[in-house]
């Protein structure tokens, strides 16, 4: 925690030196205009999708063994689209100004290019944000009555009420929260897919090499629900170890959250294998190039780094002695964090550094304001995951009730009993 | 409504199917006015009390066209009326480029008007509530289950009602104050 809070000051130390001197800080400059920021948000919002997957579509498919991770795979989701919805905003020249991509009556008279991809992206990211802390927040509201029911402490009860808004658990609110819950889980799943196909429009809709092609959105999609069970996995390990609750995320949440990781870790390595099929296919000397330059280019490092971490080492999933084995799980999803991570380096910065004139080809160096400020949202995530773990239920009360065998009803229907 | 200076009659359940049996048999009695409480969701139980429909799902569809309607009209405006811009003559409502927006605030409209919706026919926020006055109900959130039957029922009568509700073998009956 303490480590969190240093690095968390450091990340505030680099914001305000980056909105003091602008982003000349960073190491972007032409041609590779977009450097970490850009990677990061890609990276962050993606981690982001295996809450939403995990707390969404699930529940839809009525995989009850869900209902114990559930709240902080959201959790995570929401810290982490916060993270990743700063980049956005730091890579503006003039960040003060970011409202000036909504559309809103101003005496410019002016409206925002509702043709771009960019501005699509602010559409998309604002409202996953939105529903994901609705979604959030509903899931706690009858754990926060529960809370305030329990404690004796009168400030803590006084918090609770305020935020359980008055909860008094009657039959007739669990039928509309149900169906409120059921709703946004419903609405949650297409957004969830759509937010990383936006995400990708601002690649594939542009026309440099390596960006301009139609797998893009299926492609983004699965890496982040990759990289994002990736993080419920570094999360869950220590979690579970650590408070002790081994017995509310158990084995078979592990293992299963391993089997997604490897099946959505082979629809990636798809994304890569027809990728490279492409370049050659499409004949364009362009694509040629990129193909050359990832290969054999000043950043084939990252390249090769990535086909090891993302391809190669994720095969010793199809073990069931690694799927069972939290400590070597949690390295091979970290391994698959940085492989992620790299992921969207290949895709940004090697694209943009040699793209179609020779004359225009440069390299990109990244400052230590870039790494301060990458590293920095780490910091920012973790200390909002510790302080979430410790004041707000971090496993769904109410939810875990209902698998309890006492919960089985087992009485007729009403109607059944009212026609006798 | 018979003003009998009581909000109702609380009988409290460890068990949900003897809730739910309670509440049917209630129901039966000629009861309407009642709710039940429970630390999680019982579809039967609240089948039981009478409760069938709930309006979520169309204030839900409602706020989803309105915001996909809305969303979509806005960009068409922008586009053609108040900003057109000529870009190498293309055509000014391009809109193939705007469902990406229209999509995006359908399903912020539609999630707000669910979870609002919700909280709104609920009443909720409500800081106070009579139930909260009995101190045993502070574990319907936890592990207990409780019928309450309303004084403004038109079959309530502070005797009789007791009685039938200690004839379905509560762990306890107590009277809500209100």
């Amino acid at each position: 925690m303490f480590i969190c809070f240093v690095i968390l000051q450091w990340f505030l130390l680099a914001v305000c030196w980056l909105f003091y001197k602008g982003v000349g800080v960073w190491g972007v400059n032409i041609p590779v205009g977009w450097g970490f920021a850009i990677v990061n948000f890609v990276w962050w919002i993606g981690i982001g999708h295996a809450g939403t997957l995990i707390s969404a579509i699930l529940l839809l498919l009525r995989q009850q063994w869900r209902n114990s991770i559930n709240r902080f795979a959201e959790a995570m989701t929401l810290f982490a689209v916060a993270c990743a919805g700063m980049f956005p905003i730091f890579h503006l020249g003039r960040p003060w100004l970011f409202y000036w991509l909504f559309p809103y009556p101003n005496t410019m008279t002016y409206w925002p290019n509702f043709r771009s991809p960019l501005v699509w992206d602010v559409f998309a990211v604002t409202t996953y944000l939105t529903i994901s802390l609705v979604f959030w927040f509903v899931g706690l509201i009858p754990d926060l009555a529960s809370m305030r029911d329990q404690t004796s402490n009168k400030a803590l009860k006084f918090v609770f009420g305020a935020m359980a808004m008055g909860w008094r658990n009657s039959v007739r609110h669990w039928n509309r929260y149900e169906t409120a819950y059921l709703l946004l889980g419903g609405l949650a799943t297409p957004l969830v897919l759509s937010v990383h196909t936006v995400v990708s429009f601002d690649f594939s809709v542009g026309i440099v090499p390596g960006w301009h092609t139609t797998i893009f959105p299926p492609y983004f999609v699965a890496g982040a629900i990759y990289s994002g069970f990736a993080m419920v996995l570094v999360l869950a390990i220590p979690i579970r170890k650590f408070y002790g609750i081994e017995d509310l995320i158990t084995m078979r949440h592990i293992e299963n959250s391993a089997m997604v990781m490897l099946a959505t870790g082979w629809i990636v390595c798809y994304g890569y294998a027809f990728e490279a099929f492409m370049n050659w296919y499409g004949g364009d000397p362009y694509e040629s190039f990129l193909r050359w330059n990832r290969l054999h280019g000043p950043y084939a490092w990252s390249y090769y780094t990535l086909l090891f971490t993302n391809l190669v080492v994720p095969q010793v999933l199809w073990f069931k002695t690694v799927r069972t084995n939290p400590l070597l799980l949690f390295f091979v999803s970290l391994d698959v964090l940085v492989g992620m991570w790299l992921e969207r380096f290949v895709i940004v910065i090697v694209s943009l550094s040699r793209d179609f004139l020779n004359s225009s080809f440069g390299q990109y160096y990244p400052t230590q304001w870039d790494w301060a400020i990458f590293i920095g949202t780490l910091g920012f995530f973790s200390a909002c995951m510790f302080l979430f773990l410790r004041l707000l239920p971090a496993v769904s009360i109410s939810e875990l009730k209902t698998l309890l065998p006492e919960a089985e009803v087992k009485v007729a229907h009403a109607e059944e009993v009212h026609d006798l | 409504m018979k003003d009998t200076g009581t909000y109702g009659l609380m009988a409290e359940f460890d068990e949900v199917n003897a809730a739910i049996v309670a509440a049917q048999n209630a129901y039966g009695a000629g009861y309407r006015k009642m709710d039940a409480y429970a630390p999680f969701p019982v579809e039967e139980l609240s089948e039981a009390v009478g409760f069938q429909k709930n309006g979520v799902a169309l204030v839900c569809l409602v706020g989803g066209l309105l915001g996909c309607t809305g969303a979509f009209i806005l960009q068409w405006w922008i586009n053609t009326i108040s900003y057109p811009v000529n870009i190498g003559g293309r055509p000014l409502n391009s809109w193939p480029s705007f469902i990406i927006v229209t999509f995006e605030m359908t399903i912020l409209f539609s999630g707000l008007s669910a979870v609002f919706g919700m909280l709104a026919l609920n009443g909720l926020p409500m800081p106070y509530h009579p139930v909260f006055n009995v101190p045993q109900f502070d574990r319907a959130s936890k592990d207990r289950f409780f019928l309450v039957i309303f004084s403004s029922d038109k079959n309530f009568d502070a005797l009789r009602t007791r009685q039938f509700l200690e004839s379905l073998n509560p762990i306890s009956v107590a009277e809500v104050p209100s």
